[in-house]
């Protein structure tokens, strides 16, 4: 293994575990946050930098060819396309009538 | 031979290892059905569905690269865009006036 392929291999691997990472952490706000402007935060957040880093990872992977074109796009569609979603199911919830989740919720031990 | 076969790291070839990501990322896909499934609102399930479908993109990216097939990114790209209409079209289909961008 020449010196370039070593720092390829190893961008390949670093890039992929952050993504796997930062996924991980937007799972985990998903399933544990309080309520859905809680949750649309971190699936804005902290899931499009996974599936960023992923698919950086991805690119790194396929190397100078033509379909790589197809991972930056997909990368840039994702960045894009991902809180713009999650606004609108922000904006959804808030004008159906859901209110947002505050401290006082928290003393009756009430989740939603 | 491609570059995901020949690269060996502690073992494993690079593809191997790219697949094994890709179980993990199916792990906590599955992990998150609990939100789509439980979710006491519409929005909620709405945005598990999203985050699931961003999930999904990722997978099939990552297995296009692994098994060196890359027209799994084709597929990828048109699953990003019908995901995105999706969260968007039941957003605005749920509300009352519909203006949610």
């Amino acid at each position: 293994m020449t010196d370039l392929e070593f720092v390829r291999v190893a961008l390949v691997l670093l890039l992929a575990l952050t993504g796997l990472f930062f996924t991980l952490v937007s799972a985990t706000g998903v399933i544990r946050l309080p309520d859905v402007y809680a949750r649309a935060h971190t699936a804005s957040q902290a899931d499009t930098l996974g599936a960023g880093f992923a698919l950086a990872a991805v690119a790194f992977t396929l190397g100078w060819e033509p379909t790589t074109v197809k991972t930056v796009f997909l990368l840039f569609f994702i960045f894009l396309t991902n809180p713009t979603a999650a606004h609108a199911i922000a904006r959804a919830a808030f004008e159906e009538g859901i209110e947002p989740w505050t401290e006082l919720d928290e003393e009756g031990g009430e989740r939603r | 031979m491609s570059f995901v076969e020949t690269t060996v790291v502690a073992g494993f070839s690079l593809g191997e290892i790219l697949i094994a990501i890709a179980a993990l990322f199916v792990a906590l896909a599955i992990a998150m059905l609990y939100r789509a499934v439980d979710g006491p609102t519409i929005q909620d399930r709405v945005l598990a569905v999203n985050v699931l479908g961003t999930n999904t993109v990722v997978i099939l990216a990552l297995l296009g690269a692994a098994l060196n097939e890359p027209w799994f990114l084709d597929i990828a790209l048109v699953y990003a865009l019908l995901n995105f209409l999706m969260s968007v079209a039941i957003s605005k289909f749920t509300v009352e006036q519909g203006g949610v961008i």
